[in-house]
């Protein structure tokens, strides 16, 4: 169960735009026709899309017309799944791990990174206003310990040196790429070499 | 050691390419007609032959499971659905499948949706796995393209169709009737079984819910007969799994090997040994985060099955293996667990709801050098109070990790704790008196 304030300041309206009223269409395509309820959770991820990675009430309401749900339905599904922004976040949205396997490898201190570079809480805009971050539970990508993940990449196999260029591309806006920052392939074994300067496996 | 051939998901690393050209080559959808062709009764025979165990924590055997399928269709359609919830803290083996062996997933559903006279197959992926999912959807239209789906898949006269639907953050929906509420669009909160979704599931229809990793091994196995699946692996507890080892090891890895491999040959061989060496060994975790934890003592001889593991008071669940050396405050890594099942109960259930809370709070105030020796009996008794009084099984999930804790590591928490505060000296005295005030003769 997730504990989220619903922003103050909210539009008056939403709609789908175009584009999305035809994914719309399509998502319902998947679900039989007497259980159009089934698309609440793929239609909120398209308002949150459309809504620079935030979901406002009145989209909840737009979304409950158009599933013929009540608003209270489509409002409790927002409030229970973690993923739906209920707030704005920045543009960068940082998700760091901090579930034991990746806490074991080290996840606290890019929390602490996050906290110096970012902002000093969780899920408050930066300076610029581009980044923002908040601690997550288990990602799934525990063998690529300490990770984080940036709006849909995974970032892995991190330490301090490479997580402080990652946040700082970020703030400059220019994302550097995702994946392992160890040169490692995937999940596979590594052998013996020097990375960073230190001996890694 | 597992034998090269035997290995099932050869591409695990993405060496050789995750494309449906690829995958062919590597002899995926070879005889799928004909294995089809021979019937729901063999499929599902071959399978209970091979004694596959679900990969998905509960080791519940797969052919069992898809025999209580009712055999004919009545008024109400069938339906597939492939558990891709993966979130348990320690395990990232589906992840692997889904992007580089998704035909593997992809053709496993045909046949087991034909064995369970099923139609229509959703895969539930968590909303984190983005690009995953993504991957997923380019190899279903690869598939779709060769008439491996849709109408008459594959040339075998049975119609399939496969929908991707995305979990949004909520670990609870990998419990398979929240998984299909989440489905059916509602909050993610678990059933009262029974009924079984073998019966009653995803919108009243008869349901069938499989692990990704479950799935995935179907084709090979039924391509290389039941027999040979059951050869590997110890009886009861037959042929390969995948194995994530995560935590303080040297080389952190995904491996494939035999059920019953001894976890000391795992760790040492795949994941370069423990940092600092076999004797700096704390605790291992595993099975994912839901499973207590094992001893050095236990870990030297312990061999990596369902059955073993169980005589020695903890599980294989997802087989996500998460190492703990004796760098580590092993009471931190178990209070940031119980946070984790803090922050993930769904809220149904009373003593899941608070009880979660309550044995992290307890936990947290033992790492701060802040709890009483009382308190540890009254953790004991919250884990005792949340097992088995709750509907799905993350009760057990999250009490059992402090259980684990408190038969192994009881010492340790106890020199961490002090006597009562004096407050608790006189018992009778008046209601907001401060006991300090009494006790100083001077206030």
């Amino acid at each position: 169960m997730s504990l989220k304030k619903v922003h103050d300041d909210q539009p008056d309206s939403f709609e789908f735009s175009d584009e999305n009223l035809k994914k719309a269409e399509e998502i319902l395509s998947r679900y039989p026709k007497e259980n159009k309820k089934s698309a609440v959770m793929p239609f909120l991820y398209l308002a949150q899309k459309q809504n620079n990675n935030w979901i406002p009430l009145s989209a909840m309401k737009y979304i409950a017309n158009l599933l013929s749900m009540p608003y209270i339905s489509v409002y409790e599904v927002a409030t229970f799944y973690t993923m739906y922004n209920l707030a704005p976040v920045g543009k960068h949205f940082i998700q760091v791990c901090t579930t034991t396997p990746c806490l074991i490898r080290g996840a606290d201190k890019i929390v602490k990174l996050c906290k110096e570079k970012i902002s000093s809480s969780e899920n408050e805009l930066s300076k610029k206003g581009s980044c923002s971050w908040m601690e997550v539970e288990c990602l799934g990508a525990c063998v690529n310990g300490p990770m984080i993940q940036v709006n849909d990449d995974y970032y892995e196999d991190l330490d301090e040196k490479n997580t402080v260029k990652i946040l700082d591309s970020l703030i400059n806006d220019k994302p550097l790429k995702p994946g392992s920052y160890r040169g490692r392939k995937n999940t596979a074994p590594e052998k013996k070499q020097q990375v960073n300067g230190e001996n890694h496996a | 050691m597992l034998k090269a051939e035997n290995k099932i998901f050869k591409n695990l690393y993405n060496n050789y390419g995750w494309e449906i050209d690829d995958a062919i080559r590597r002899d995926d959808w070879k005889d799928t007609k004909n294995i089809i062709s021979k019937g729901r009764e063999w499929i599902i025979n071959e399978v209970k032959i091979s004694e596959l165990r679900g990969r998905g924590g509960a080791g519940f055997s797969t052919g069992l499971k898809w025999s209580f399928s009712p055999k004919k269709v009545g008024s109400r359609p069938h339906y597939l659905i492939i558990n891709a919830d993966e979130s348990e803290p320690g395990t990232c083996k589906d992840r692997d499948i889904l992007r580089f062996e998704p035909q593997k997933l992809i053709e496993g559903c045909l046949i087991a949706g034909y064995a369970v006279n099923a139609h229509t197959c959703y895969i539930y992926i968590r909303g984190e796995y983005f690009n995953e999912g993504k991957r997923l959807q380019e190899a279903i239209n690869q598939a779709y393209k060769k008439n491996f789906l849709g109408k008459n898949a594959c040339g075998s006269g049975w119609d399939f169709d496969i929908h991707i639907h995305y979990g949004a953050g909520a670990y609870i929906c990998g419990e398979e009737t929240a998984l299909l509420e989440s489905i059916e669009g509602n909050k993610g909160q678990p059933r009262l079984k029974p009924p079984f979704p073998a019966l009653v599931g995803l919108y009243g229809c008869p349901t069938i819910v499989n692990n990704v990793e479950t799935i995935a091994v179907v084709p090979t196995i039924l391509r290389r007969g039941g027999k040979w699946f059951a050869s590997l692996g110890k009886p009861k507890n037959t042929g390969t799994k995948i194995f994530c080892i995560s935590g303080n090891v040297n080389s952190p890895c995904n491996v494939e090997e035999e059920m019953g491999i001894p976890l000391k040959e795992l760790i040492e061989k795949h994941a370069g040994g423990v940092i600092g060496g076999w004797e700096n060994l704390q605790a291992v975790i595993p099975g994912g985060s839901s499973m207590p934890l094992l001893t050095k003592k236990i870990c030297d001889t312990i061999t990596m099955d369902f059955d073993t593991l169980i005589e020695n008071k903890s599980g294989l669940g997802t087989a996500g293996i998460v190492v703990i050396n004796k760098d580590q405050d092993i009471v931190a890594c178990m209070a940031r667990i119980a946070r984790f099942y803090k922050h993930e109960s769904c809220g149904q259930c009373t003593p899941c709801r608070e009880g979660a809370g309550w044995m992290w709070r307890i936990l947290d105030r033992v790492v701060k050098r802040k709890a009483t020796f009382a308190d540890i009996d009254l953790l004991s008794d919250v884990t005792k109070q949340i097992e088995g009084h709750t509907i799905c099984a993350f009760g057990e999930g999250s009490a059992w990790p402090v259980q684990g804790l408190l038969r192994h590591f009881r010492k340790e928490i106890e020199s961490r704790c002090r006597e009562e505060p004096l407050i608790k000296k006189k018992t009778n005295n008046p209601y907001l008196v401060d006991q300090h005030l009494l006790e100083n003769k001077n206030a």
